[in-house]
């Protein structure tokens, strides 16, 4: 068993004259301040990865930076799932008796450090450098040929994913920090830039500043009691190209692995934090977890279902649409919004019941996915 | 990477698409390497494919990543089923579907030469 004892999360966006560094250490102070706890009791670090300060050696960077002593230290890259990464390895240390507190970090100036460019090139590395890469391929692309085919197969229109956003954006209204907070309709989501079709760009998330932080520890040090109480993960390729499928892909092992380790069934779910990089990512995870019929998941959120005040309220921050997407903290972003949900803080964004909650996060082209059940008791 | 293939290949600036097969187990892939990846046999053959296929799955990319692409944009970007059993990315013709029959040619984009599909 292991508890998220405390988070901390900066607001997303434009943070100029912020480094990684700097992001990493507002996240880190304010995660420990939340879990009542001084930085030497910290004997474990997990660290992301930073585009933009590309560094061999993050963790002890951070260490040496931020003044830690930790007895365990090490980076975890799996692209957009390695907040929920780290968040079930510094379970499993926690559980293993390896160490007692274990601070989860990310941070990234990913917006003001470069140009818009720079950031759309860093990240379209992730595919293939000889066979994809040179065709002028994107982030974006990747994803919007797999939208091609889940939309072929399935049913899927432009105005069901253009729901998901509308969604998004409705619950980043409410959300002090999140990027973007300005109310969108379905028309303005259709009627946005074309960027690799059918994705306009109003279907994919922004590209942010911001840094996130929690602790993992093996009793609470708060007041809040907000257990990890499964994990999974399910990993089938790296490149679009080679995906076993653009149809099924790991999300569904991912979760069940997660929902067995945790002893329950997916209707025992009151809400859920789901990665959402583009409109088509989140209908997938959604339809292939079976938190919406495959096809639906637009139809579902227009019928307000995944509403705060829904059967299944869905990234009441805003996810990575709309509250913003800096990295590896851009997943983190969401387990905190699911902490401030479990422990009765998220004010005009407080659901009902909060009690039980499914996170799941993928990488690369749906490549890697990780998947957790927290729970507040 | 591992060494090239002996076959002409768009990758390293030939007019053509190989791909790789494995004699003890069948299993057919695109990414050149020097084992199969489901048995782990090794060597692969290298093969050279005949260029049509069925388009799997295809995007116009408009905003292209670079200043040196925006020229070039929009282009279609699609996933071919080869028919020799693999599946690999490419450029094709605007009007391209999923489900149709296409067969390639090679054209140059931004400074080498690269698989372009039209309606076969």
């Amino acid at each position: 068993m292991s508890y998220v004892t405390g988070v901390g999360l900066t607001p997303f966006g434009k943070l100029p004259g912020r480094t990684t560094l700097d992001l990493m250490s507002e996240a880190a102070a304010a995660a420990l301040a939340d879990a009542q706890l001084q930085r030497a009791d910290v004997d474990g670090l997990l660290c992301a990865y930073s585009t933009t300060f590309p560094h061999l050696m993050l963790s002890t960077t951070f260490v040496e930076h931020f003044g830690l002593r930790p007895t365990y230290a090490h980076g975890v890259l799996v692209g957009g799932a390695t907040g929920f990464a780290m968040a079930m390895l510094a379970h499993t240390l926690v559980e293993s008796g390896v160490a007692r507190n274990v601070l989860v970090v990310a941070g990234e100036n990913r917006l003001t450090a470069q140009t818009r460019d720079a950031a759309v090139q860093t990240l379209a590395q992730v595919g293939h450098a000889d066979y994809e890469v040179p065709l002028g391929a994107t982030i974006p692309a990747y994803y919007a040929l797999v939208a091609s085919r889940y939309m072929h197969e399935h049913g899927t229109t432009e105005a069901d994913l253009a729901e998901l956003a509308v969604l998004m954006r409705r619950n980043a209204v409410n959300h002090p920090g999140a990027q973007f907070r300005d109310p969108i309709t379905t028309h303005d989501v259709l009627a946005s830039k074309p960027i690799a079709s059918p994705l306009k760009l109003l279907d994919c998330c922004p590209v942010s500043d911001g840094g996130v932080a929690f602790v993992v520890g093996r009793e609470p040090t708060s007041g809040f009691r907000v257990r990890i109480r499964g994990a999974g993960q399910a990993h089938t390729h790296q490149y679009v190209s080679g995906a076993p499928s653009l149809t099924e892909f790991g999300a569904k092992a991912s979760v069940e692995r997660a929902r067995e380790s945790a002893g329950i069934t997916l209707s025992d779910v009151r809400c859920a934090a789901i990665y959402d990089s583009f409109t088509i990512t989140l209908t997938i995870l959604l339809e292939e977890i079976g938190l919406a019929p495959r096809g639906q998941a637009g139809t579902a959120a227009r019928a307000g279902y995944f509403d705060r005040d829904g059967r299944l309220p869905l990234n009441t921050h805003g996810g990575l649409l709309s509250y913003g997407h800096c990295g590896a903290g851009g997943a983190m972003a969401h387990l905190a919004e699911m902490h401030h949900q479990m422990t009765g803080r998220a004010g005009a964004r407080q659901v009902k019941d909060a009690s039980l909650a499914l996170l799941h996060g993928d990488g690369g082209v749906l490549s890697s996915h990780v998947s957790l059940v927290m729970e507040a008791q | 990477m591992t060494q090239a293939s002996r076959v002409p290949d768009w990758t390293t600036g030939g007019a053509g698409i190989a791909f790789q097969s494995c004699s003890a187990c069948g299993e057919r892939w695109y990414f050149r390497r020097g084992f199969c990846p489901r048995c782990g046999s090794t060597p692969p053959v290298d093969r050279q494919a005949t260029g049509q296929g069925t388009v799997h799955a295809a995007t116009l990319v408009t905003r292209a990543p670079s200043e040196e692409l925006r020229a070039h944009a929009p282009y279609l970007i699609v996933l071919v089923d080869a028919d020799e059993g693999f599946r690999l990315m490419a450029h094709g013709a605007p009007q391209l579907r999923i489900g149709q029959r296409v067969r390639c040619r090679f054209v140059s984009f931004a400074g080498r030469l690269i698989p372009y599909f039209d309606p076969a």
